[in-house]
């Protein structure tokens, strides 16, 4: 079973790289942006194929490792 | 005392913090490999060098904090176990939990590869002790993830506990927007731990400990620990 958690930095936290995209965007005339965030996407092939054990798994995967959680929130979605 | 020096793969410094434990101890370090689990018996302080261990997979320190040996480590900090984490090896105690916050890339999205000017912000830990408060002193900086970062809470206890060892400073002492580089929270260089016996730091103190190196301004910091330890 396959799964994708997106892992994506906190509000309020400084996100440098979506900054300078934003900027980056602004510079080649796509002037209606506005803020650009950068995050992480991860695919996760499991073993498990019952999709809330899985899911669960995923979860414990992303707050032991996948994502750091004082900076950062993560989404775990069925692919 | 007997200090013993972790290596990742991708650890780089570890020769730089050799060279400066021995000259404040005369004794010269064990390496240990991060495949290890368990610390040698008579263990005083364990240190963390810089380097991009995991070649920085993830997140900076991200691998190293979940590497077998780090086990070792949290149990040796529970007992009151003394730990240094330089660099990457403060990035990988954050990872671990040991200490508090995260380490951001660079505001500048720079990689900073200069001299930098520290103020010490407290005397009470064993790794500052030789210091006078508002000292400061020059060190070398290399990194590109050095943006100390943590919710409001944690920097309003890192405060009111006088955790924070060491803070970006301008030539005169002042703890300016411009003096820091990287874009820490508060200036933040340095913090401790609860216990007071774990520290963390961005810049490079085993960078200067000889005349040979430019100056010994990092000295005093293997020194305190050094005579903290003596007795242990």
């Amino acid at each position: 079973m396959k799964l994708i958690v997106t892992v994506m930095p906190k509000n309020g936290v400084l996100d440098p790289q979506g900054k300078a995209i934003e900027h980056a965007l602004g510079t080649l005339g796509f002037e209606a942006v506005g803020e650009v965030r950068t995050g992480k996407v991860i695919e996760l092939e499991l073993a498990e194929t019952d999709p809330a054990r899985a899911r669960a798994q995923a979860e414990e995967m992303a707050r032991k490792l996948l994502a750091n959680t004082v900076i950062e929130s993560f989404r775990v979605e069925l692919a | 005392m007997n200090a013993v020096i972790l290596l990742f793969p991708g650890t780089n410094r570890e020769r730089d913090m050799a060279i400066a434990l021995r000259k404040a101890t005369g004794r010269k370090p064990a390496i240990l490999f991060h495949q290890e689990t368990s610390l040698p018996a008579g263990t005083d302080l364990v240190v963390l060098p810089g380097g991009f261990s995991h070649g920085d997979y993830l997140r900076c320190g991200a691998m190293a904090a979940r590497s077998p040996v780090m086990a070792a480590v949290r149990d040796f900090a529970a007992r009151g176990g003394h730990v240094l984490g330089v660099c990457n090896g403060f990035q990988i105690l954050t990872e671990a939990g040991l200490l508090p916050g995260a380490l951001l890339r660079n505001a500048s999205l720079r990689f900073l590869s200069m001299d930098c000017n520290l103020r010490v912000e407290t005397t009470d830990s064993p790794f500052t002790a030789r210091w006078r408060k508002g000292e400061t002193f020059r060190a070398p900086m290399a990194h590109g993830d050095g943006n100390y970062f943590c919710d409001d809470g944690t920097l309003a206890r890192l405060q009111a506990e006088d955790r924070v060892a060491f803070r970006y400073a301008d030539a005169q002492g002042e703890a300016t927007a411009e003096a820091n580089r990287n874009g820490a929270r508060d200036n933040i260089a340095g913090i401790l731990s609860e216990n007071r016996r774990i520290l963390g730091m961005m810049p490079h103190p085993e960078d200067l400990v000889d005349p040979l190196m430019g100056g010994t301004d990092g000295l005093p910091l293997f020194e305190s620990i050094a005579g903290a330890l003596a007795t242990a």
